[in-house]
C-alpha cells in the first residue's frame, strides 16, 4: 500500500470510526441504565488511532490492546454480537462473559485481549511477534497502549529486547495526555522517541485525531516491521472526551482544555474530506444507518441471552478440564 | 537401573521435548551460549540453533510476559527464570497473564508454556536466592506446579509440563542438582498430579515433595529401627495434587506429617492438612504434623541456615510426636 488513499479506503477508515464511535455511544448508555457493571473505559475521540492502524494490519497479525481496548477490538475485526454481549456479560459473549470490557478477547484474529494491566501488552505483543519470527510468518505484532503506561518499566525491557531480537513488532503509542486523573506532565519526564532513539528504534509522531495521516503513518510503520527492519514506534496525539472510566465526572480537568479536546472530532474531520471529495452526505448518512442496527441487533441479542454457565466457567480454569481446588 | 545426575535429566528432557516438536523453544538469561547459571540448558544451543534457544537480557517481566504472547501464538516456550526469588519480577505476566487468560478469554485458547526455576536453600545463597515460593503458584487458579525430587521425576515431569496446555511452574531444588538417582532404561513422561509411593508403610504416612523426599526417606530408616513404619509419599504434583493417593494412605495409617523445605505457615502442607482434616477426621489418630524451615527469610551464615532450613531429624521428631500421640478425648 502505498500512494493517497483512494475513496472507498478513506470511506471504510470512516466506518470503522463510527463503528468505534456508536458503539461506545451505546456503552456509555448501557452503562448508565444499569446494564453492565464493572469498569467501563471508553476511547471516544481516540477512534482514528485504532481505525487507522488496524486497517493497515492483515488477520493474522496480533494486537495486544489496552484497558481503553473497544476499538482495537472493533477495529480488528471481533464481531459487534459477541462484542456487546461479552460486556453485558452474557454467555454468548466472545469471551462467554468471563472477561468483560477490560478483556475482549479473539484469537481467531489474533486479537491477544484488552488488558486490565497496565503496561501488560507490551511482553504480550513482543511474544506474539517472536512467535511469528521463529515460525517464519509474514506476520507483525502491534502493542498498544497510552502514555500513562511508558511509565511502566516493562517498556524498557521490550523495547531492548525488541530490537536485540529484532522482532516485527509496533509500539503504538496513544497520548491522549492523561492517565487516570493525572496529566502527562506529572507522569512522564521524557520523550517516547528519545526513549527509542535510545534503543535504536526509529519512530513516528501522527495526529491521532486524523484517521488519513494515522493510516498513512500506520502504513509507513507496518511495511517497515513487516519488512523484518525490527520494531518501530507510531506515536499518536489523541484525546479523552470521557472521564477515565464511565460515572468519572472528570473534575480534575479544565473546562476549556475539554472544550478544546472536544472540538477535534476525527468523524466530523473525516466527514469533511470525504464531502471534498464529492462523497454525498446521504452515503454517510446510510453508514452510520448500518451501523447503528448492527449495534441495536447486537443490543438487542445480549439483552435476550442467557447469563454465562458457571460450571463451563469452573471447566475452562485449566484447558485439561479437571477441577481442582 | 542405571543413575543418572538430576540436571543432566532436566536437559534430557528439554533436548528429547526440542526433538520432538518444533514449536518448543527455549529461552532465559544465560541459556542459550553459556548454558544455564546451573547448567541445565548446556548443549541445547548447539543441537537446535540460536532460533529456538535464546539468550535474554534481564528482563523477567518480558521474558514471562513474551512466554505467555508466544504460547497465545503457537510456540511452547520453555523459559527458566535463573532463581525462584527473580520469579517476584514476573509475577504479573504469570498470575495476572498466563493463568487467566484462557479462562477470561473464554476457553479460546490455552497458553502452553513452562516456566523452569529453582528453589530452595543448602548453598549458602542468602535471603534472595533461597526462597521456596511454590505455594505462592499453587495458590492461583490457572497455574500448575510441579517439583520433582528424583532424575526419573525429573525428566516425567518436564516432558509432561511442556506437552501440558496449561501454564506450568516447575521447580528445580538447587541442591538436588547434582545429585545421582536409578532411572529406568527408558525414561518416560510422569503425568502431572499423581503421587508415587516411595516406601510403604502401616504407622504413619509422610507426605513431602523436593528435597523433602530424600529427608523423609531417610527419616524413615531411623524410625524403621525404632519399630516406626513410615509410609513415604512423593507429591511430586503441588497443583493439582494426588489427593487420593494422600487420603488412602491416611486411612490406613492413621497419622500424617508433611514436610517441605518451604516454611509451614500458610504453605503446600498447611492447604494438605486441612483437606484431610475435612476428608478424614475420623481416620485421623494423632494431630496432623508439619516440618518446614524456620519462618524467617533464608540466612547466609552456614551455622544459620543449618538450623533453619529443614532435616530428616525434624521428620523423626514429628513422626515421633504423632506416634506418641495420646487422646485426651473421652470416648462418646
Ligand atoms: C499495573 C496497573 N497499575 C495501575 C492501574 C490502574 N490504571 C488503570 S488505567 C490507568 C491509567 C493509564 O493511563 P494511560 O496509559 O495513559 O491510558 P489511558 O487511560 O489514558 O488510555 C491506571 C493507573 C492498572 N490497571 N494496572
Ligand atoms: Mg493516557
Amino acid at each position: 500500500m502505498s500512494g493517497p488513499i483512494d475513496d472507498q479506503g478513506l470511506l471504510r477508515l470512516y466506518e470503522s470510526m463510527v463503528l468505534i464511535r456508536r458503539a461506545e455511544e451505546r456503552l456509555s448508555r448501557l452503562f448508565a441504565g444499569g446494564e453492565i457493571p464493572g469498569f467501563v473505559h471508553l476511547s471516544l475521540g481516540q477512534e482514528a488511532v485504532p481505525a487507522g492502524v488496524c486497517a493497515v494490519l492483515e488477520h493474522a497479525d496480533s494486537v495486544a490492546s489496552t484497558h481503553r481496548g473497544h476499538g482495537h477490538a472493533l477495529a480488528k475485526g471481533v464481531r459487534v454480537e459477541g462484542f456487546f454481549a461479552e460486556i453485558m456479560g452474557r454467555a454468548g459473549g466472545v469471551c462467554k462473559g468471563r472477561g468483560g470490557s477490560m478483556h475482549v478477547a479473539d484469537m481467531s484474529i489474533g486479537m491477544l485481549g484488552a488488558n486490565g494491566i497496565v503496561g501488560g501488552g507490551y511482553s504480550l505483543a513482543l511474544g506474539a511477534a517472536f512467535a511469528h519470527q521463529v515460525k517464519k510468518r509474514p506476520n507483525i505484532a502491534v502493542t498498544f497502549f497510552g502514555d500513562g503506561a511508558m511509565a511502566e518499566g516493562a517498556l524498557h525491557e521490550c523495547l531492548n529486547l525488541a530490537v536485540l531480537w529484532k522482532l516485527p513488532l509496533l509500539f503504538v503509542c496513544e497520548n491522549n495526555g492523561w492517565s487516570e486523573f493525572s496529566p502527562v506532565s506529572r507522569q512522564f519526564a521524557a520523550r517516547l522517541s528519545d526513549l527509542g532513539e535510545a534503543f535504536g528504534i526509529g519512530s513516528e509522531h501522527a495526529d491521532g485525531t486524523d484517521v488519513e495521516a494515522v493510516f498513512a503513518a500506520a502504513t509507513r510503520c507496518v511495511a517497515r516491521v513487516r519488512s523484518g527492519a525490527g520494531p518501530y514506534i507510531l506515536e499518536c496525539r489523541t484525546n479523552r472526551w470521557h472521564g477515565h472510566f464511565e460515572g468519572d465526572p472528570q473534575k480534575y480537568r479544565e473546562a476549556s482544555e475539554l472544550a478544546a479536546a472536544r472540538g477535534e472530532d476525527p468523524l466530523v474531520v473525516t466527514a469533511g474530506r470525504l464531502a471534498a471529495r464529492g462523497i454525498v452526505e446521504a452515503t454517510l448518512a446510510d453508514v452510520d444507518a448500518r451501523v447503528v442496527a448492527r449495534i441495536d441487533a447486537a443490543v438487542e441479542a445480549a439483552r435476550a441471552d442467557a447469563e454465562p454457565d458457571v460450571a463451563a466457567a469452573f471447566a475452562d480454569v485449566y484447558a485439561t478440564g479437571e477441577i481442582h481446588a | 537401573m542405571p543413575d543418572m545426575i538430576f540436571r543432566q535429566a532436566i536437559n534430557s528432557a528439554l533436548a528429547d521435548a526440542m526433538s520432538a516438536d518444533a514449536d518448543v523453544v527455549c529461552f532465559g538469561e544465560d541459556v542459550a551460549a553459556p548454558g544455564g547459571a546451573f547448567a541445565v540448558t548446556r548443549g541445547l544451543l548447539a543441537k537446535f540453533g540460536p532460533e529456538r534457544v535464546r539468550d535474554t537480557p534481564i528482563s523477567e517481566n518480558a521474558i514471562a510476559g513474551a512466554a505467555v504472547g508466544a504460547a497465545l501464538s503457537g510456540l511452547r516456550p520453555v523459559v527458566e527464570i535463573m532463581f525462584m526469588d527473580f520469579m517476584t519480577l514476573a509475577m504479573d505476566a504469570l498470575v495476572n497473564q498466563a493463568a487467566k487468560a484462557r479462562f477470561m478469554f473464554g476457553g479460546q485458547c490455552s497458553v502452553p508454556m513452562v516456566v523452569r526455576t529453582p528453589h530452595g536453600g543448602g548453598l549458602n545463597a542468602g535471603p534472595q536466592h533461597s526462597q521456596c515460593l511454590e505455594a505462592w503458584f499453587a495458590h492461583v487458579p490457572g497455574l500448575k506446579v510441579v517439583v520433582p525430587s528424583n532424575a526419573a521425576d525429573a525428566y516425567g515431569l518436564l516432558r509432561a509440563a511442556i506437552i501440558d496446555p496449561d501454564p506450568v511452574i516447575y521447580v528445580e531444588n538447587k541442591a538436588l542438582y547434582s545429585a545421582k538417582s536409578p532411572v529406568p532404561e527408558t525414561l518416560a513422561i510422569v503425568p502431572i498430579g499423581s503421587a508415587a509411593t516411595m516406601r510403604p508403610g502401616r504407622d504413619v504416612t509422610v507426605v513431602a515433595y523436593g528435597i523433602a523426599v530424600r529427608q523423609a526417606l531417610a527419616a524413615a530408616q531411623t524410625l524403621a529401627a525404632e519399630g516406626v513404619e513410615a509410609e513415604v509419599i512423593d507429591l511430586r504434583s503441588i497443583q493439582p495434587w494426588d489427593r487420593q493417593a494422600v487420603l488412602d494412605s491416611v486411612r490406613r495409617t492413621g497419622r500424617l506429617v508433611i514436610a517441605h523445605e518451604a516454611v509451614t505457615a500458610f504453605g503446600v502442607g498447611a492447604e494438605i492438612a486441612a483437606w484431610v482434616g475435612e476428608q478424614a477426621f475420623d481416620s485421623l489418630r494423632a494431630p496432623i504434623g508439619r516440618v518446614g524451615s524456620a519462618f524467617m527469610p533464608t540466612p547466609f551464615a552456614k551455622s544459620l541456615e543449618r538450623h533453619c532450613v529443614p532435616a530428616d531429624t525434624h521428620v523423626v521428631a514429628a513422626v515421633r510426636c504423632a506416634v506418641a500421640y495420646k487422646s485426651s478425648r473421652s470416648p462418646s
